[in-house]
């Protein structure tokens, strides 16, 4: 019999959120409850100030939450350092953005190599488990170049790559196809949705776009803090 | 912590900023290589002033008979005092703590021959321990003994100029031979040198006290006693010569506060002197170095704080994918440290090397010789400019730190 817990990889309960600058103070989440499983895709939708940014970001770790529970695989998101935090990030989290975030002076295999830097995994080694992830998106004759010298498509790949390469639990992605046209946005869907299937890692993605998130399993709409409607692919 | 990936790290960015990084590292460099030349040159002066000092312990006094200008207990001013062996004895057994203490005989300017050779030197009448008050190198044979002393033997150390001087041409080997002083023999037993600067210094024969006295019939009396402190501190040092004042003072009446009655030269008090000037240069150095050196710093860290502030995003992207506070600080300390170091290390090899040559090709002058910067000054900069590197960094690493990785994702 398996812990109720672990079944669930992502579980928040009455989660609020405010952010306050000087003397306005804007309510962003008002009290979020979202039960995500292992092995599910799900998407966010929502407008702009909606709250969708601010929810990946405490799911992230990224941030804190005011109230509320965060039980990410079980473990007890709360009061974290920063050093706990980045590790817990490390460790279970991969994170996939719109504007791609690659390190610019970086090529792409020192940019998927890079969060196993940061497990101090040696060089050699850790080089050639980028060269494996970077073949698998198709990318190993670019492991070389620079981010500049790579395509809108491909960058997303190799950030794909390196939000892969830690083996995460959750994949968090915000508007990852925002950037891209609409072909190679399926493309990357296609390679999210692969990952999703074959290696069972629960994945959350902010769009949009209705038919990115037509292609997940479950779509929440989140308007002014509060989930609102939650429809099934 | 120092893996070679966090140097590939740094190399990177300074790659990337060539100019920037350039420009930064200079003015370190600059700040290093003007601390040097400035220590450097101090050292110049330094030694240059402690050259005038050579030829005499530093821990010496000299103590001269003069003329009284002081009236004291009923005896008028001008009253010539004249030390006698009763004084030295005196002195000898009231003082504590010397090492060394002898008594001399004014001779002036003396005839001496060599068979047909002349010269005019000065004789000087005095102890064994002369030798070591006036810290003369024996060059070949050796100096006055206590035996010469006690059994008034004719002997005489000379100096190398006397030597020269009164043995040319086959007639070279001075020691064991027979010079003529005043018309009596002496019999050479060494031949020294004398650092002291003054040429006459080098023309000097030193003779046993005691045998003067009697040859030259100038019966008990002495000229001048001069004794070494040891190890005394400045403040004991004080108290013997003062002691010796009072003894003096009271075997002659004449007043302790008379300026003229005894000459007093005290080389301890002298060098103390000049040391308090050299440190409070040294001081005047330091402080204008470090200034030159902190403007460098703060170049520095301005330098790291804008390239904190370019890689604000990239920063953000490694906290993301896991970097913790500990290692962006690392990452940016280093590079800080890294800058201020080869950069201020290429300044201080520029800064020896400029010592080296002036000091090779500057003739030494009365008050400047071999400027240098020592192990201990490089090792101190050295300390110095982590420590710099170190403080260069610590702000901008800081800040470093702070970066909200949300906020740092978000700008474009």
């Amino acid at each position: 019999m398996r812990d109720f817990n672990s079944l669930q990889m992502i579980n928040i309960t009455n989660i609020h959120k405010t952010y306050v600058t000087g003397t306005n103070k804007l309510h962003v989440l008002k009290g979020i409850d979202l039960k995500v499983e292992a092995g599910e895709m799900i998407s966010v939708m929502g407008a702009s100030g909606s709250g969708k940014s601010t929810l990946l970001n405490i799911l992230g770790i990224l941030d804190n939450h005011d109230h509320g529970e965060y039980l990410l695989s079980g473990i007890k998101i709360e009061d974290l350092n920063e050093r706990k935090a980045a590790q817990l990030r490390n460790k279970y989290l991969g994170f996939v953005f719109q504007s791609f975030n690659l390190v610019s002076f970086k090529n792409a295999a020192e940019n998927v190599a890079l969060p196993l830097y940061y497990q101090n995994i040696k060089r050699k080694k850790r080089n050639l488990i980028a060269m494996e992830y970077l073949d698998r998106m198709g990318l190993k004759e670019w492991a070389h170049h620079l981010p500049n010298e790579l395509s809108g498509g491909q960058k997303q790949r190799v950030a794909i790559a390196r939000a892969l390469i830690a083996k995460p639990k959750v994949i968090l992605a915000d508007e990852p196809t925002g950037a891209l046209d609409s072909v190679t946005s399926q493309e990357v869907m296609d390679i999210l949705t692969d990952i999703n299937r074959n290696e069972n890692i629960t994945m959350l993605i902010v769009t949009h776009e209705l038919d990115i998130a037509k292609r997940t399993q479950k779509t929440i709409r989140i308007t002014d803090g509060l989930i609102t409607e939650i429809v099934k692919n | 912590m120092f893996s070679i990936d966090r140097w590939q790290e740094i190399y990177l960015t300074i790659r990337k900023n060539k100019l920037r990084t350039f420009l930064t590292g200079f003015a370190v460099a600059w700040g290093i290589f003007m601390l040097i030349i400035l220590l450097g040159s101090g050292n110049g002066l330094e030694n240059g002033v402690k050259e005038q000092f050579k030829g005499g312990a530093m821990n010496g006094i000299w103590i001269s008979s003069g003329v009284t200008s002081v009236q004291y207990k009923g005896l008028k001013t001008g009253r010539e005092i004249k030390f006698t062996d009763q004084d030295y004895k005196l002195i000898k057994n009231s003082i504590k703590g010397y090492d060394h203490i002898s008594a001399r005989l004014f001779l002036g300017s003396v005839l001496v021959s060599n068979k047909n050779e002349y010269g005019s030197f000065f004789v000087s009448p005095s102890h064994p321990d002369y030798g070591y008050i006036k810290e003369i190198q024996v060059l070949q044979g050796r100096f006055l003994n206590q035996i010469d002393i006690r059994e008034c033997r004719k002997v005489a150390a000379i100096g190398e100029k006397v030597k020269t001087e009164l043995f040319k041409g086959r007639d070279t080997v001075a020691l064991e031979k027979y010079i003529n002083i005043k018309g009596v023999p002496f019999k050479v037993i060494g031949i020294f040198r004398d650092f002291g600067r003054d040429d006459n210094e080098q023309k000097r024969i030193y003779i046993p006290i005691t045998t003067a006295q009697k040859v030259f019939y100038t019966s008990n009396v002495i000229n001048q006693i001069s004794f070494t402190t040891g190890n005394a501190s400045p403040e004991e040092a004080d108290v013997m010569l003062k002691k010796a004042k009072m003894t003096l003072s009271r075997s002659h009446t004449f007043s302790p506060d008379d300026p003229r009655a005894i000459d007093i030269m005290n080389k301890s008090e002298d060098v103390r002197r000049f040391n308090a000037l050299f440190a409070g240069i040294r001081m005047f150095i330091w402080i204008i170095g470090i200034g030159t050196i902190i403007a460098g710093i703060v170049g520095v860290s301005n330098i790291m704080m804008i390239s904190v502030k370019e890689r604000t995003k990239e920063i953000g992207i490694r906290k993301t994918l896991g970097a913790t506070p500990a290692s962006i600080i690392g990452l940016v300390m280093q590079e800080a440290i890294l800058i201020t170091g080869f950069a201020g290390y290429i300044g201080l090899v520029l800064g020896v090397g400029l010592l080296e040559l002036i000091s090779k090709n500057m003739p030494p002058s009365d008050f400047f010789r071999n400027p240098e910067a020592n192990f201990t000054i490089a090792i101190g900069a050295t300390i110095l400019l982590i420590i710099a590197g170190a403080f260069a960094g610590f702000f901008p690493a800081m800040k470093a730190a702070a970066i909200r990785p949300i906020e740092a994702l978000r700008e474009e």
